[in-house]
């Protein structure tokens, strides 16, 4: 085990403490009456999760592709399940990313929802839990039992306190995301009848059959296209994210879509490393049908949250063609395009929140010309949706250069309409921006952003601005395990 | 002193039939209740007992008094669930609960017979309380007696099948004794004879278990049965049902291939069939008669993987299968004070009326559509990975199309209780005890489903 796993070096388990901590929050917010100290609770849970996972990031050693701040218990010994955590430089800054947008989910919920605020928060610390949870697990059964236990509060979350078509949207999604997993569930107990384990490291980087990687790879493929969601399995998205609460919305963008990337990375290269390579093609083609088809989808919109959502598929698009181009350039665009499009969409969408709170529409036109009238709301929404469309300077623009820099060398084709693509999102955002600024020219009063509203939305805005100009850091975190997964993939190669 | 189960349950059934005699029945629950929870008590107490009775036609061994366990703490639940004096004809209250325990005691017997003529002398104990039971329901239709009639033709017809099943056995044999029939079936079991011999006799257990083909009386009966009689049908003899299948089962050495393949057929068409049909129910218990059949069809898995872990999963999935169904009817009970059936658009805004029984139900429906991390996810991976290890693919696949299809109508349930306005009901108000077991049932479902080991551990041991 030692191979692979660093054992945590500090004198508590960090790990689990970041983990469980959400749910600390959850009892304390069931023993609680009034609405303000339930609230307070859900933000001091998930702002302490936050302070943790940046004590994380101080103490993460870049310079290793092993697993740090392991933790292993014995689970269910009749099968070797074990409880084992641990993280490496793919995982991190996911964790710091759910952390940190955690806290704005729930401070974007203080006043935009009057009903059952307890069971509300207490699902968005439930999926601060299992969403941690998954990037954690080094056990499949682990990362099985939070991954599909975040349907749960994600499916009430969306069926409670979403839009009025929230019954379609939230079943829709349920069904949706559980036909891949139980794909997932058949793969994974397949791997443990040849492994005898259910250790996700011990089943990395073995000489498996052609066919049975084939297998596991589609099974794999199934469950974590559906969840990006590439080209043809993204139809629930639109849905679940137009009805659901901006809360809602922005875990979904923010988090829950990078768990399909993470699982590709994760699992479908170093396990079925071979059967990735074969079938790369049809994922790289897949991907720019998204990149592409996102964009003109997104053009024809009125509905901002629509919009956004389908801006969406086109920048996961990205991502996915980001790693299975498979060079050290492509993988680190890739996962810095999932943090980004982590930042930027949960950031668009808490806008789009802030809006709707006001003008209760999310309708383009509805919302149009608030230039003059909310300025500071617009500077921040102006500064999120030239993000979004890779403005220089701004995060996505590093991400998306390295993705077409590895998509250049895979094909030039490929490259290209991957640019196309990206015109495209120019096109479609700065359409919005217009709109958005300009588009009307009456007077109506509409509050602009109060205190609150600025204190969620800054953090992400420093971000975009930080990883635009400087991305060197967080590249530096990943690095190593990058350039590990790549070497170790090269062996497979022919 | 090995038979402190049953006698208790058989001394409980004695004082019903004298109570019934009585005119005074005030304070009959309490008792009903206090007698349940004694026997529950001796059964935990005679769980280390070990030993042979009447000259080797009973066996006492930690396989049954596991079954004992599971079926004493399923009747003491139903005792306590059963609250409402609206349900049964007051009249016939005290004999409505000697007919449950008598029941009861049939299929505790029935865990530990081991041969032939005490296994059918047990399950018709069992089966001749509930034929009784079924039509006692205060109602303006007539709709328990249909059930009653149809539970009697079907569950006779069934017992003959089995006993044609079991003079074969016996043919083979030439002894009632499962342990004589072990020996010589190997020599017959690649034949017709000896597949067909083993079939037929297990069609008893699929009767009960309500398996595909012999599921037909299932929704009638669970709609025309008051609710507390349906709760307890529903659960309680699907527990001896499973016990006696895996002993059926054992006979056969390493599960003979034509025989797994038959049990296979008859598993995939119960999860299907199951599933479909109980995607298009109104009425919630017809809903969950669906629901069991599908839940026999993952059973099922269990018993043709035998040799691996297979018998200590379908021991598992049967006791979660005893909380998360409880769990349902609960709900169903509480909801209808007066004992009617509940329609699935009755559930609307169930968590604005009462978020304690909306909660309950979320948690016991994700559990039988098996998601984690609730008991019934665990329970199914365990039946997946031993039938899987048995290189029975095919089924696995099946079992997980069908995890898909089903969590359909189980998260309409949930859907109808959360994201619907009520159309200005009543809250429902709940009493402490009513409470607590709500909390118990839901508390059972995450355990088993978070942690497993140490009960898995114990029925691991029982083979």
């Amino acid at each position: 085990m030692e191979k692979y796993l660093i054992m945590n070096p500090l004198d508590f388990p960090i790990l689990s403490t970041i983990i469980f901590l959400p749910l600390v929050g959850v009892a304390l917010i069931l023993l609680m009456r009034k609405e303000l100290a339930i609230k307070v609770t859900a933000l001091i849970a998930s702002i302490a999760t936050l302070v943790l996972s940046v004590v994380l990031c101080a103490y993460f050693d870049p310079r290793t592709p092993r697993f740090q701040f392991g933790e292993s218990l014995s689970w269910i010994q009749m099968y070797n399940i074990n409880y084992t955590l641990g993280v490496d430089g793919i995982t991190i800054l996911l964790i710091v990313l759910t952390a940190l947008v955690t806290p704005a989910c729930v401070l974007c919920s203080w006043t935009s929802i009057s009903q059952r605020i307890k069971e509300f928060m207490i699902c968005i610390l439930l999926m601060e839990t299992s969403m941690i949870g998954v990037f954690c697990s080094l056990d499949f059964i682990l990362f099985y039992v939070f991954w599909e236990a975040m349907l749960i509060p994600m499916y009430l979350l969306i069926a409670v306190w979403g839009g009025p078509q929230r019954d379609y949207a939230s079943i829709k999604f349920f069904i949706y995301t559980l036909f891949g997993s139980v794909f997932l569930l058949v793969a994974i107990i397949a791997l443990y009848l040849v492994n005898g384990t259910f250790s996700i490291p011990e089943a990395m980087y073995k000489n498996y059959p052609f066919q049975f990687q084939a297998w596991v790879f589609l099974a794999f493929a199934i469950a974590f296209a559906i969840k990006v969601p590439m080209f043809p399995f993204h139809t629930w998205l639109p849905a679940a994210h137009t009805e659901a609460p901006t809360a809602g919305s922005v875990l979904l963008a923010s988090i829950l879509l990078k768990m399909g990337t993470y699982g590709f990375m994760r699992f479908c290269l170093p396990i079925t490393p071979v059967a990735s390579f074969a079938f790369a093609p049809y994922i790289v083609a897949l991907s720019v049908i998204a990149i592409i088809y996102g964009g003109f989808v997104c053009l024809s919109q009125t509905d901002m949250k629509k919009l956004i959502a389908y801006s969406s598929v086109a920048h996961m698009g990205f991502v996915t063609l980001g790693i299975f181009t498979f060079t050290k350039i492509g993988f680190e665009g890739a996962m810095l395009q999932m943090i980004n499009h982590g930042i930027t969409t949960g950031a668009l969408f808490l806008s789009v929140g802030i809006v709707y709170e006001r003008t209760h529409s999310r309708d383009i036109y509805d919302n149009a010309g608030l230039g003059k009238i909310t300025p500071v709301y617009v500077g921040f929404f102006g500064l999120f949706a030239i993000s979004s469309f890779g403005f220089p300077g701004t995060n996505n623009f590093v991400g998306e250069l390295y993705v077409l820099v590895s998509a250049f060398a895979w094909s030039k084709a490929v490259g290209f309409l991957a640019v196309v693509g990206a015109v495209l999102a120019a096109a479609y955002m700065l359409r919005l921006l217009k709109l958005i600024v300009w588009g009307r020219e009456d007077k109506r009063t509409i509050r602009d952003m109060n205190l609150r509203e600025v204190i969620y939305l800054l953090p992400l805005g420093v971000f975009v601005i930080w990883i635009g100009l400087f991305p060197r850091p967080f590249v530096r975190m990943m690095e190593m395990t990058l350039s590990h997964l790549l070497w170790r993939l090269q062996g497979f190669s022919h | 002193m090995l038979l402190l189960p049953e006698l208790s349950m058989l001394l409980l059934s004695v004082v019903f039939l004298f109570l019934s005699l009585a005119d005074r029945k005030e304070s009959l629950f309490f008792w009903a209740r206090a007698m349940a929870l004694a026997g529950l008590v001796m059964t935990l107490a005679g769980v280390a007992g070990e030993g042979e009775l009447f000259s080797g036609a009973y066996r006492v061994d930690l396989f049954s008094q596991i079954f004992k366990v599971l079926i004493s703490v399923g009747f003491c639940y139903v005792v306590f669930m059963f609250g409402s004096e609206d349900e049964v004809d007051r009249r016939y209250l005290p004999d409505y609960l000697m007919f449950l325990t008598f029941s009861t005691l049939g299929l505790m017997m029935l865990a530990s017979a081991v041969e032939l003529i005490s296994i059918v002398i047990s399950l018709e104990i069992s089966s001749f309380s509930l034929y009784a039971v079924v039509p006692l329901r205060k109602s303006q239709t007539k709709l328990q007696l249909e059930a009653a009639v149809k539970y009697l033709f079907f569950g006779a017809v069934s017992t003959g099948v089995m006993l044609f099943g079991m003079g074969y056995l016996y043919a083979m044999a030439g002894s009632t004794f499962l342990a004589d029939i072990v020996r010589t079936l190997p020599a017959f079991i690649s034949q017709p004879i000896g597949i067909l011999a083993l079939i037929l006799t297990m069609t008893g257990f699929f009767f009960k278990l309500s398996l595909f083909p012999l599921h037909f009386w299932a929704p009638d009966i669970y709609e025309g049965a008051s609710n507390t009689t349906t709760t307890f049908i529903a659960t309680v003899p699907k527990i001896a049902a499973v016990a006696l299948l895996v002993r059926i089962a054992m006979l056969a050495p390493s599960v003979s291939p034509p025989l797994a393949n038959i049990l296979i057929i008859l598993a995939a068409l119960s999860m299907t069939m199951g599933n479909l049909v109980g995607l298009i129910q109104r009425d919630v218990k017809r809903l969950l008669a669906y629901s069991g059949i599908a839940h026999a069809g993952y059973l099922m898995l269990g018993v043709i993987s035998l040799n691996s872990d297979g018998g200590a999963s379908a021991i598992y999935y049967i006791a979660i299968y005893l909380f998360m169904n409880l769990a349902c009817f609960y709900v169903i009970i509480l909801m209808s004070r007066s004992g009617e059936n509940v329609m699935v658009d009755d559930l609307a805004g169930l968590s604005r009326r009462s978020p304690l029984l909306a909660l309950t139900l979320a948690v016991s429906a994700f559990s039988l559509a098996g998601i984690p991390p609730t008991g019934g996810f665990t329970g199914k991976f365990f039946l997946f990975v031993s039938a899987f290890q048995e290189g029975y693919l095919t089924i696995v696949i099946i079992g997980a199309v069908n995890t898909v299809i089903s969590i359909f109508y189980y998260l309409n349930l949930v859907r109808m209780s959360y994201s619907r306005e009520p159309e200005s009901r009543p809250t429902i108000a709940l009493h402490f005890h009513e409470k607590a077991l709500c909390y118990t049932l839901i508390f059972m479902i995450l355990y088993m489903g978070l942690v497993p080991f140490g009960l898995l551990d114990i029925f691991q041991s029982a083979f």
